[in-house]
């Protein structure tokens, strides 16, 4: 199975990216049409500044408490009939669900779209214990059919076109269960109707059922699914045995704040007044068993940081994708984890810690053009917790660049050093090359270089003035 | 009225010809400027990289140097960003009365025609920082729109980051390039002979692709623009 | 030391920088957005967002020629339904109760659903069943290819707020906006996927 180990740095692989034509293509279209869609309802929503201003102030609330908030959420969900389980890492989730499943005597699952356990490599896990986990979102299908990488937060297969889903589900869905239909066309309705044939059997028999969750509610134990498809209904509802897998920054304090992250989510994800369907259920529903996981998997390590907490606030929206100029060329698998784009910039490295060149590289992947944290429905200002990343990285290594700026600072901090370089420049324009060496030939590359004026403008005031 | 000019490390050493142009306009809308000789760099090119115990200094400068004045002009969105956003982050309160050029003319001053004059197609690149972190609004264009004699062509896609981003147009030179290219179709595309922003950072960037490629646009800070006069050309 | 104890206690280190006398009560939680709204007549509202979801909407007095209209476009005659829904609905309906509950592949062979439901919600075109008698367990309007709603006057409001307020936690709630979607390929919307397919929705 395909993983993002092992990842190469974020300039490498987003060149990569860029290269490939058809890859920019589709990221264009998607993104430009997501955008559009989602600034025309928010342009509708009249207070949208005041619903952005309370779903942050909620998160706030609950990540400042979250200690409560658990054991509040525990508490009204065991005596609502669920049993709630803690899992500090990747590996422990990955046990707790296993064994719930086996305890099951199943060998199959069925999933709702879920970044919790993408997060933790479920899929993967459940394979290496014999328990097949059939994806049931119609993008995820197409990502698990492909042998491929998720690279929206949203739409996992954004970076796939319909002719390109089409030859997978041609070649790949036999393999799976039912085939494709023969003379398949590349009509999105009619992909989507290959999918539902394809789950359909699978939805009807299905005994296990895997989720992640949107919201979980502290004060009365709820947990909240947001879809389009109804696979996630499928998923919660026909399962004798459902289990959530759920990160612990999910929580919302109490039942009327999803009065506002009802608003903010669909609009700023979708770009719809509401998404098609919405599941809540409290505890074990209808004679179904349920099993809460709570998640941590370095959540605690973000909300140890006072600036990189914010990151905590996410409700995965996606809409910081969606107007990122960098993610539009460089596409998601450049960002080497599930979470890319802007919030994957803040997140990853947060989440994993600066475990490799990948995640140094990561704070850098912005020009911090502010487009993402205007869009942000929660006000993660990505721009301010990234300045607070690049400090880190710095911190450690990187003598190259440290002497290199040491040397900057000394003449940028210096008027008399300054005017001294300006008038070296002066005298050397006629020289001015057209191809820079070392990693200044990155900017040469593809742009002239400006030739230095024969004075400085504090020469001409010092001469003129 | 008396306003000190703080014109940047890059303007001061790359685009001189900018500076000129503010005081020639600030001086021309009845303003006594003052070029402060102590300033050099507001830091952020080191805090954009990471460099805090850099900027720090420059910043402690800037406050030292610009503090005593009641108006402190800076032609460059990101450097007044920088100033008034991202300070405090380095422990460094900044003074009052920091302006970005066009909300000092239409804000302080209260003007929005200028007087100037310029017989050219222009197109104007909002750049992210004064879109973004100081919301300079319209104000751009309405400066823009009351110069005689000038053409103002919308820029399809003007919202969008040109790729510049300090260094990262070193650090990611592919992602880069391409968003210098979308943003340079765009420019292209409007028919323009000249392409006008309010940072010259920004203008290097975008400029230098326009100079390699051989297009013919010129680029200019909205400064020079607003300096140009029926008797100076 | 167990996984709870030590999360919780990751927690509480983390928070470090939290005053010890700070209550979650103490953060602000600023709430200046509207709960209710004045405009256009919620019926018109609801009809006309339902309508943008491609849901097929009509205004009527008498529901069991309403539901009988309903299934002769479809071509429908035997659908599931709740205990609750009231027997002078099911004039031209040939029934088949939800009691004791019908078998998944059953409910796949139906040609539909008809039900009540508990809120609607006008400026987002939603319609929220809470599996009370008229609208029974989930399952029963998932699975079926056609879902008719039967919407009361007085069961709409203007605002997801108003709706919200209205709602009880403890109940399994499901949120219907429109019918199954999805924008899975290249963000285009696709009506129908694994939900019901077609969604109609009489308004009383």
């Amino acid at each position: 199975m395909n993983t993002f180990v092992g990842m190469p740095a974020f300039p490498e692989a987003s060149s990569a990216a860029v290269s490939d034509a058809q890859l920019r293509y589709n990221l264009r279209k998607a993104t430009h049409t997501i955008r559009a869609k989602r600034a025309a309802v928010v342009g509708e929503q009249p207070d949208w500044a005041a619903l952005r201003a309370a779903g942050a102030a909620i998160k706030d609330r609950t990540l400042r408490h979250l200690d409560v908030y658990l054991e509040r959420l525990e508490t009204a969900v065991t005596e609502a009939g669920g049993t709630v389980h803690w899992a500090a890492d990747a590996a422990e989730a990955n046990r707790i669900v296993t064994g719930l499943v086996k305890a099951t005597g199943e060998t199959e699952v069925v999933k709702v779209k879920s970044m919790a356990t993408q997060e933790i490599g479920l899929n993967e896990a459940l394979e290496a214990a014999g328990i097949r986990a059939y994806e049931t979102d119609l993008a995820e299908l197409i990502v698990q059919l492909g042998d491929d990488l998720p690279s929206h937060i949203l739409v996992p297969a954004i970076h796939r076109s319909r002719s390109e889903i089409r030859e997978i589900f041609l070649s790949k869905m036999a393999a799976w269960g039912r085939p494709a239909p023969a003379g398949l066309a590349d009509d999105p309705r009619a992909l989507a109707e290959a999918a539902r044939l394809h789950l359909r059997e699978r939805f009807l028999s299905a005994k296990v059922g895997i989720s992640g969750a949107n919201f979980a509610v502290a004060e009365t134990g709820t947990l909240v699914v947001l879809e389009s498809e109804g696979n996630g209904r499928m998923c919660l509802t026909l399962p004798e045995t459902l289990i959530s897998v759920v990160g612990i920054e999910k929580i919302v304090p109490t039942w009327r704040d999803l009065e506002v992250f009802m608003q903010l989510l669909p609009r700023s994800s979708t770009g719809e007044r509401m998404n098609p369907y919405t599941s809540t259920w409290t505890g074990a529903t209808e004679g179904q068993t349920f099993h809460l996981v709570l998640l941590d998997n370095g959540r605690t390590s973000v909300l140890a940081d006072e600036v990189g907490r914010q990151a905590l606030r996410c409700i995965r929206c996606s809409a910081c994708l969606n107007v990122c100029p960098v993610y539009e060329r460089a596409g998601g698998h450049a960002y080497g984890s599930v979470y890319p784009g802007p919030i994957g910039t803040i997140l990853t490295p947060q989440l994993r810690g600066m475990a490799s060149p990948l995640e140094e590289s990561l704070p850098y992947a912005s020009t911090l053009c502010g487009a993402c944290y205007e869009v942000c429905p929660v006000a993660i200002n990505i721009p301010e917790v990234l300045l607070d990343l690049r400090s880190k990285v710095v911190a450690h290594g990187h003598v190259g660049q440290r002497v290199a700026m040491g040397a900057a600072r000394r003449v940028l901090n210096s008027p008399r050093w300054l005017s001294v370089t300006q008038r070296s420049a002066g005298r050397l324009r006629r020289w001015t090359p057209r191809r820079l060496p070392g990693p200044l030939s990155a900017w040469s590359d593809t742009r002239d270089v400006p030739r230095p004026p024969k004075e400085s403008f504090r020469q001409w005031w010092a001469a003129n003035r | 009225m008396r306003v000190a000019l703080f014109l940047t490390c890059v303007n001061d050493t790359l685009f001189p010809e900018t500076g000129k142009a503010v005081v020639r306009l600030l001086e021309r809308l009845g303003c006594e400027v003052d070029f402060p000789a102590g300033q050099t760099c507001c830091g952020q090119m080191h805090f954009n990289t990471g460099y805090r115990d850099d900027a720090r200094p420059m910043a402690r400068r800037f406050v030292s140097t610009f503090g005593g004045y009641e108006a402190v002009v800076v032609p460059s969105g990101s450097c007044a960003a920088m100033v008034r956003e991202w300070y405090p982050s380095l422990g460094v309160t900044p003074p009052g009365g920091v302006f970005e050029l066009t909300e000092f003319i239409v804000d302080v001053l209260g003007v929005t025609d200028v007087g100037a004059y310029f017989p050219h197609t222009v197109t104007y690149h909002p750049t992210c920082h004064s879109l973004r972190s100081l919301k300079v609004g319209s104000r751009p264009l309405d400066l823009l729109a009351s110069v005689r004699g000038l053409t103002l062509v919308p820029l399809g896609g003007a919202e969008e980051c040109c790729g510049f981003g300090g260094t990262f147009a070193l650090k990611n030179p592919a992602v880069s390039a391409a968003m210098c290219s979308d943003k340079v179709r765009g420019v292209l595309d409007t028919g323009a002979e000249v392409l006008c922003a309010a940072d010259n950072s920004c203008l290097m960037h975008i400029g230098g692709a326009l100079s390699r490629q051989r297009t013919g646009v010129r680029v200019m800070h909205l400064a020079e623009i607003l300096a140009a006069t029926e008797e100076a050309s | 030391m167990s996984s709870r104890d030590r999360i919780l206690a990751r927690v509480r280190s983390a928070l470090s920088d939290v005053p010890r006398e700070e209550n979650p009560g103490d953060v602000p939680v600023p709430r200046e957005y509207e709960r209710s709204r004045t405009g256009v007549d919620v019926v018109e509202l609801l009809v006309d967002r339902l309508t943008d979801y491609r849901a097929q909407v009509h205004e009527v007095s008498d529901v069991a020629a309403a539901v009988a209209e309903a299934l002769t476009r479809r071509e429908a005659r035997r659908l599931a339904v709740p205990p609750g829904v009231p027997d002078a609905w099911l004039r031209s309906v040939e029934a088949v109760h939800d009691d004791p509950p019908l078998p998944n592949v059953e409910l796949d062979s139906l040609d539909g659903v008809l039900t009540g439901c508990a809120v609607a919600i006008a400026e987002t075109g939603t319609i929220v069943l809470d599996a009370g008698p008229d609208q029974g367990r989930r399952a029963l309007t998932l699975v079926p290819d056609y879902h008719l709603c039967v919407v009361r006057r007085d069961q709409i409001v203007r605002t997801v707020p108003e709706a919200v307020g209205r709602l009880d936690p403890s109940r399994p709630l499901t949120w219907i906006s429109g019918p199954s979607a999805t924008s899975d390929i290249e963000l285009n919307r696709v009506e129908g996927v694994h939900g019901p397919r077609t969604l109609e929705v009489l308004i009383v």
